[in-house]
Formats: structure tokens, C-alpha cells, sequence
């Protein structure tokens, strides 16, 4: 399938822009970079919370419980058993695969609705189990800037960026080479209709399962990255709704169920940061009244809309019947 | 003025068109039978008719009154009422609390509780049993008094006989006498033509969301309702 | 022994105060199959409406108590009938997310006009006051009376389920709202009526909260996931069930809270996932098959 001029543009821009952006640490002051981290971990959680729910079906108001294994595997890994922080990345991941694998048969239980809180559950219980265990100096926090002492500035500026991109990039491209492929197209085919799915032979229960773990290793390894810019590591932070608050409104924002939605969502979210922070609460709840409006009025989020008018895709994943080769 | 008139009439599910232009009438105390192949349209007509599906073009007068584009629940306080395709009976709730549920739109009329009982005698013995346990036919029989508790002037049955035996089918039909005695009007739907013929006054045949047959069930032939119902080998080949 | 009987005793009733923090959530799943994740935050706006009318208006309290009751119910009625039914009937994620959306106005709104200062409601004597069984075993009197509160709620509502002719309209809609249309009922308004009975119990629940004990704007997440694990322990479609819930976790939260403070509420969730491991369907189902 050949993409369309948008897409090829798109992807053009895309591949400049991940050269730009690595090659901040040469040409761009400290706190850019900073927030140039922040937003490519925002946007690989949101397209993890994406994966979840708009093409997996799986509402997850408990992803928070996996960013938090993250930041306390780089406790683990990094600061108690000395490994140097950035090589914790990918352990958290499997840390974060693993814990979602060994809570899968219990929250699988729960359908629709009550999956959603059921995940909030766990990430409740890995809260509370964390917090009450001494040996990782559960409820006041730890420091783990010991993990990534021994190098420069500049090298710690740069791998935490290019790790950032790594997430951010790679999420957006997983997700995508995902959709492109046979199990996108049964994915896809699930959350349209399971019963349908599962009479053509869909594994419906293993597809799920695997979007589950996935997303929450992307989870855990954003997690870690994200506490070694942090530097400390509590309880209450790590395990927080906020994280999950923050997926969801970049994805409602954005448009649930498409990989530009995130994109969008991710741009959005941090432009109205700029300018409503300061306004406290009030910004958190116009944050909270525009997914509502959304939601009731136009559940397709921004790029929804802007889908209306323009038939674009920048990700072409969309398959069209052609005309029958002769 | 008729009690029912139908004009015109389009409606289907989603991208799919079900109805295609119906016209129809009916008088005050008429029973009309409905006949065609499964996929016909006849449930969707009915159900368009009883408000549970929205028309898409077209006018439905009851009464002299437009009730086109009316929910189910207004159209129901008008005077329609349905027996659903498959009985649909309320499985949390026993044989009584079913019929009650039929009288929940408070309509005034000779039908009650007591009456339906007199009409079906078996279901006082089940009353209080939840009544997705009754028999296939105690079922209808139930879901046909729970139209009837709302008092109708008009009454939808889709495929009275779906599932049962004739012996069974016979008895509910037995009933529709009475029913027609207090004035009710009547439109059946049913697979079983030969019962169809026997209960109806007149007779609408239905193929492909259209109707292309219509008479008094003395007056059409055997080979002209099977063309009708199956169509001919010319219209096939079109 | 007795310290024992005294914390199972305390589990108990505060088991009352959870089935009233799952009775809202049970109906509203149970007739419009809804899960309304703003539902503990609705109970802790429910606590800050009896603090403003009993602590700034100074009302008194059983004045503040119905006070509440009608707000909120009326509250119910509206956000149901303008906003709710609005994404019911489609896919299951648009009322989730909304409902989601609406849990983070409501809390920080709440923690916009109150500050997150922890609040609590002066009942006077009665907040401390024990009845005295002898052997040492001791009953808190506002406790008690929100157990049994709660206990007359419910029985309340199962008689209006079972018997009423609203009660018989919930349980044919929540069978097949399709078909209860067609006997004349009109579902926007059966949601939003039964929204206004699931809304009555979340103001008692908010209300008896804030009088047991101090609330603070962010303590709904906490409530709805306790009235969620009531709900799935007793088991779906069973208001007295989800009485059997609320009492299993309130006992084992107090019993993990006996064995170590910082295990109290672990206890509970852990004793959630145990039942559903073990009994998926809850302790006392009734969901029938349709």
C-alpha cells in the first residue's frame, strides 16, 4: 500500500524532526531538552493509554500502577544493586511486562466497566505493597541520583534524551508497525465486534493479553526514565492518578483510537499547560470539561475533526479494497 | 377512515435498507396477515410501526393522528401494542410481574389481569414462576397477554408460531377471537401460511421490503401467493 | 478476645457505611449498566454539602441530612437525564470517560473552593459515644446507627424493587430496555429515576461519612473503589449481596488494620482479589442469564 502525499510528508517532517530533536543536546539549552524529555515521555504513556483503549477496548484507569514499578525498579536495579540507571530502562520494562502478566488472569475476570477499576485496584495494591516495604525505604521516598553519578552532565543530558525518543518514537512507531500488521487487523477487528472476531477464530483473550503487557512495560520503562530526571522516588508520586489523568486527557483531546490523536492530544496538553498553569485547579478542570464536552458532543477529539474535513492520514492504517488483480 | 394508514414507508438498519415505499391500510376490528420470506421486512415493518425503529421517509396515521416519528413508549400509550419476534419475556420477572409490565402504560379497556388469566387459564397456576421457565407456548401465550394488558385499539403479533408445535400453535390462535370481539384490530405476521389464511380477513404478501401481493385469503390461489412469496423465475433473472 | 470481637464488631459496621457507599453504584449498574466513576466524588460533594450546611449555615443536622438528600437526588435526576443518557446505549468506553472526566471536575472544584484541608461535621456526643455490651466489648453509637441506617435504606429499596411498579419498570428495563419501551416505558426517564435513588444513597453515604470521620477533597477514588469491591464480593445484581460485600471488606480491612496500621486497606483489596479469584461472580449472585 502506497501512503498518500500527506503521509510521505509526514513522514518527512517526523524523520527530521527525531534528527532535530537528537541532536538537541549540540544546539539547545538545558531546560528545553528537559522539556523536550517531558513531552516525548507524555506522549509514549499516551500512546500506550491508546493502545489500551482505543484500539485494545481495555479502559485502564490503573497504567499509574506501572509507572510506579518503573521508578522502583530503578530504585532496585539502580540504586541497590548499583547498575548504572539508563541500562534499568529496558529491565523495567520487563519488570512492568512481568507484573502485568502475573495480575492478567485476575483482571481479565472483571468485564468491560468493571476492568477499569479493577485495574485501579492493582495499581492501588502495588502502591500500598511498595509503601509498606522497608527494604525499598517505602513511604518517605528515596533518592536515586547515586544512579547516575559517575558521568558528566552532558553524557546524563544526552542519553536521558535520546532514551525519551527512543520511548516517544518508538511507542508512536510500535504502535504503528503494529496496526500495519495481520495482528493490527485482528486487534482492530476485536474492538469493532469480539463475538464476530472470535467466530473467525480470533484469539480475542490472547490478543488482549498482549496489548495488556505491552502496554505496560511501555509504561514501566517511561516510568523509570522519568524518575532518573526526577531524582527521587516515593510512593505517592510514582503510583499517582495523575499519571493516568494525563494519558487520558491527551488521548480524549487528541482522538481515541488513531495514532495522530496522541500526537495532537500530546501538544495540546502541554500548550495549555504554558498558559493555564498558573491558574491551579482551574486548569485541571477546563481540562476536565473540554473531555467531557468531547466526549458528549465529538468523541473523535481534534483529529477527529480535523478528519472531517481533510481525509488524511499521516498513518496510513486504514486497508482499502482495491480492485481484483488480474 | 380507516384506523391505520401507511404511506409510503421507509426504514432499515444502519447502511441497510429494509422497506422500500409500503402502503397500507387497515379498518377498526380488520385482522390482516402479513406473509413472506424470512428477510421479507415483515418484522421491520412491525416494529417501525410500534415506534421501535425510526422511519426514514414516509408517514404512518393512526387514529387520524401522525405517529411517524413517535418513540416506542408514545406509541404505545397511543394504542399499539407489539408481541414481540421471540416472546422477548423479562427474565427477572415471573409470569405476573410480566403481564403487570404490559400494563404499565396505564391505558383504560377490558383488558386486566383477571381477563388474560380467564383467556389463559395455565398461566394462574405459574403466576408467580419466573417466566422465562414456562414452555415455548405458555411463553407466547404470556407475551401475548402482556400486549393485550396495555389495552391496545391495535395489536402487532410477529410470528406467533416461531418454535412451536402446531397443536400449541392452534390453541394461542383460538384466542385471537376474543381479542378481536372488544374491537382490537389486528395485523399478523407469520411463516405459517396456511394458519395465516385461516385467522386473517385479508391477506399482504411482502418480498424483498416491498409488498407485491395483496387479497382476501378466499380469493388469491395457491400458485399466485408462491409467486408472490418466492417470486418468478423473470423477476429473478432482472 | 475481646480486643478481637471489638475489631471484628468494627469491621461489621463499617461494613454498613461501605454498603451504603455501594448501593448507588449497584443500582446505577444494575438498571442503566453504568459505571460511574465519579461516584465517590459525588459521595465526598456530598460530605462538603452537609459541612457547608451544617458547619457554615449552621442547619441543624437531620435538617441538613434530608437537606442533602434532595440535593444530590436532584442533582442525579438532571446530570442522568442532560448528560448521562447522552452515552448510554453505544460502545462502554464514552460514559467511562465521561464519568471519568466529570470525577476530576468535581475534585478539583471541590479542591479549588475548599483547599485540601481535611473537614469533618460536628455531630456532638454521639460521634464518640459507645454502647457498653459488657466483657469489654464495646459499639460505637454512630456507627450502629449508620449500619442500621443503612440496613432500613436497603431493605427500603429492595422492597421498591421487588414490589413497586417502579421497581418491576427498573428490573424489565435492565433486562431489555428495548422491550420495556414497547410497554410504555420511557427509558431516558427510568435512568434518570433511577439515578435519583442511586444519588439519595451516595448523600447518606457522604453525609455519614463525614460524620464518622474527616473527608478531604481528593478521598473519592478511595470511596468509589471500596463501593466497587462491596459490589464484586457480594456479588452483581443484589442490593442485600452487596451488604454481605461492604461487611467482608470492612472486616478485613479492620483486621489487617489490627495485625498492622499500614496494612488495613490492603487487606481489603487483598481480600477483593481473593474473591475473585476464587468466586468470580461474588458471594451471592443473582445476574440472571438473559
Amino acid at each position: 500500500m502506497k501512503p498518500h502525499p500527506p503521509a510521505r510528508i509526514a513522514a518527512a517532517i517526523g524523520v527530521l524532526a527525531i534528527v532535530a530533536v537528537a541532536s538537541m543536546p549540540w544546539w539547545a539549552e538545558r531546560s528545553s531538552i528537559h522539556l523536550a524529555v517531558e513531552i516525548l515521555a507524555t506522549l509514549a504513556l499516551a500512546q500506550m493509554w491508546n493502545l489500551l483503549a482505543g484500539y485494545g477496548g481495555l479502559l485502564s484507569v490503573g497504567q499509574q500502577g506501572f509507572v510506579g514499578l518503573g521508578a522502583y525498579a530503578l530504585v532496585v536495579f539502580g540504586l541497590q544493586m548499583g547498575l548504572n540507571a539508563f541500562l534499568v530502562i529496558p529491565l523495567a520494562g520487563l519488570v512492568g511486562a512481568l507484573a502485568a502478566a502475573l495480575v492478567a488472569p485476575l483482571v481479565f475476570r472483571l468485564g468491560g466497566a468493571h476492568f477499569a477499576i479493577g485495574t485501579w485496584v492493582v495499581a492501588e495494591v502495588f502502591r500500598l505493597v511498595v509503601a509498606n516495604l522497608p527494604f525499598v525505604s517505602g513511604g518517605s521516598g528515596v533518592s536515586v541520583a547515586k544512579t547516575v553519578m559517575g558521568m558528566s552532565a552532558a553524557t546524563r543530558t544526552s542519553l536521558t534524551l535520546w532514551w525519551a525518543l527512543a520511548l516517544g518514537a518508538g511507542a508512536t512507531l510500535a504502535v504503528y508497525l503494529l496496526l500495519r500488521s495481520r495482528w493490527g487487523l485482528a486487534l482492530v477487528a476485536v474492538r469493532d465486534s469480539e463475538r464476530a472476531s472470535r467466530s473467525l477464530g480470533i484469539r480475542v483473550g490472547r490478543i488482549k493479553w498482549a496489548v495488556w503487557v505491552a502496554a505496560a512495560a511501555g509504561c514501566a520503562m517511561t516510568g523509570a526514565l522519568l524518575f532518573i530526571t526526577k531524582l527521587r522516588v516515593a510512593p505517592d508520586p510514582a503510583f499517582s492518578i495523575d499519571w493516568t489523568t494525563t494519558m487520558f486527557f491527551i488521548v480524549v483531546i487528541g482522538g481515541i483510537g488513531t495514532l495522530e490523536g496522541p500526537i495532537i492530544g500530546t501538544i495540546v496538553y502541554f500548550l495549555l499547560r504554558q498558559w493555564l498553569a498558573d491558574l491551579g485547579s482551574v486548569y485541571l478542570i477546563t481540562l476536565g470539561v473540554i473531555t467531557m464536552l468531547i466526549m458528549l458532543f465529538f468523541e473523535r477529539g481534534l483529529w477527529g475533526l480535523w478528519l472531517r474535513w481533510v481525509r488524511w492520514e499521516l498513518f496510513p492504517v486504514r486497508r482499502r479494497l482495491g480492485p481484483p488483480r488480474t | 377512515m380507516s384506523l391505520l394508514e401507511v404511506h409510503a414507508l421507509a426504514a432499515g438498519y444502519g447502511d441497510f435498507q429494509a422497506l422500500y415505499g409500503i402502503d397500507l391500510a387497515l379498518d377498526a376490528g380488520e385482522v390482516l396477515a402479513v406473509i413472506g420470506a424470512n428477510g421479507a421486512g415483515k418484522t421491520t415493518l412491525l416494529r417501525t410501526l410500534a415506534g421501535a425503529l425510526s422511519l426514514r421517509s414516509g408517514g404512518i396515521r393512526f387514529d387520524g393522528a401522525p405517529i411517524g416519528g413517535l418513540p416506542a413508549h408514545r406509541v404505545c400509550a397511543a394504542g399499539i401494542a407489539l408481541v414481540p419476534e421471540g416472546r422477548r419475556l423479562f427474565p427477572s420477572l415471573s409470569v405476573e410481574e410480566n403481564l403487570l409490565m404490559g400494563a404499565y402504560a396505564r391505558r383504560p379497556g377490558p383488558w386486566n389481569l383477571l381477563a388474560v388469566f380467564g383467556l389463559f387459564p395455565i398461566l394462574r397456576e405459574f403466576r408467580r414462576r419466573p417466566a422465562t421457565e414456562l414452555s415455548g407456548g405458555q411463553q407466547q401465550m404470556v407475551a401475548l397477554g402482556r400486549a393485550l394488558m396495555s389495552n391496545p385499539r391495535l395489536l402487532l403479533c410477529d410470528e406467533l408460531s416461531l418454535g412451536l408445535a402446531p397443536v400449541v400453535v392452534r390453541d394461542i390462535y383460538r384466542a385471537l377471537p376474543s381479542v378481536c370481539e372488544h374491537g382490537v384490530s389486528v395485523i399478523i405476521v407469520e411463516q405459517d401460511i396456511s394458519q395465516a389464511l385461516r385467522v386473517a380477513q385479508r391477506v399482504v404478501c411482502m418480498r424483498e421490503g416491498r409488498v407485491v401481493l395483496e387479497g382476501l385469503p378466499g380469493r388469491l390461489g395457491r400458485e399466485q401467493i408462491a409467486q408472490a412469496y418466492f417470486g418468478t423465475l423473470e423477476e429473478e433473472a432482472h | 478476645m475481646a480486643e478481637w470481637i471489638n475489631t471484628i464488631v468494627q469491621g461489621v459496621l463499617l461494613g454498613g457505611l461501605y454498603a451504603l457507599f455501594a448501593a448507588g453504584l449497584s443500582i446505577s449498574f444494575g438498571v442503566m449498566r453504568m459505571i460511574n466513576i465519579a461516584h465517590g466524588d459525588m459521595i465526598i460533594l456530598a460530605s462538603y454539602a452537609a459541612i457547608v450546611g451544617a458547619s457554615y449555615l449552621k442547619l441543624p443536622m437531620l435538617f441538613t441530612v434530608v437537606l442533602v438528600v434532595l440535593v444530590l437526588s436532584a442533582l442525579g435526576y438532571g446530570a442522568q437525564r442532560l448528560v448521562f443518557n447522552r452515552t448510554l446505549g453505544g460502545d462502554l468506553l464514552r460514559p467511562l470517560l465521561l464519568t471519568f472526566g466529570l470525577s476530576i471536575v468535581i475534585r478539583e472544584s471541590l479542591q479549588a473552593v475548599f483547599s485540601a484541608d481535611v473537614r469533618s461535621v460536628d455531630v456532638g456526643p454521639i460521634a464518640t459515644a459507645t454502647w457498653n455490651l459488657g466483657a469489654q466489648i464495646n459499639i460505637g453509637v454512630l456507627p450502629l446507627v449508620v449500619m442500621l441506617v443503612g440496613l432500613a435504606s436497603i431493605a427500603a429499596l429492595q422492597w421498591l424493587f421487588a414490589r413497586s411498579r417502579m421497581g418491576r419498570s427498573f428490573r424489565a428495563t435492565s433486562d431489555d430496555a428495548d422491550t420495556a419501551s414497547l410497554m410504555g416505558v420511557d427509558r431516558k426517564h427510568i435512568y434518570a429515576l433511577a439515578m435519583v435513588f442511586a444519588s439519595a444513597m451516595v448523600a447518606l453515604a457522604g453525609v455519614f461519612l463525614v460524620m464518622r470521620t474527616t473527608v478531604s477533597p481528593t478521598d473519592g477514588p478511595a470511596r468509589l473503589i471500596y463501593a466497587f469491591e462491596a459490589v464484586i464480593i457480594g456479588g452483581l445484581g443484589s442490593l442485600w449481596g452487596t451488604v454481605a460485600g461492604g461487611v467482608v471488606l470492612g472486616v478485613a480491612q479492620a483486621i489487617g488494620s489490627r495485625l498492622d496500621p499500614g496494612w488495613g486497606i490492603l487487606a481489603g483489596h487483598l481480600a477483593f482479589l481473593a474473591i475473585l479469584w476464587v468466586r468470580p461472580q461474588g458471594l451471592f449472585p443473582t445476574t440472571r442469564e438473559r
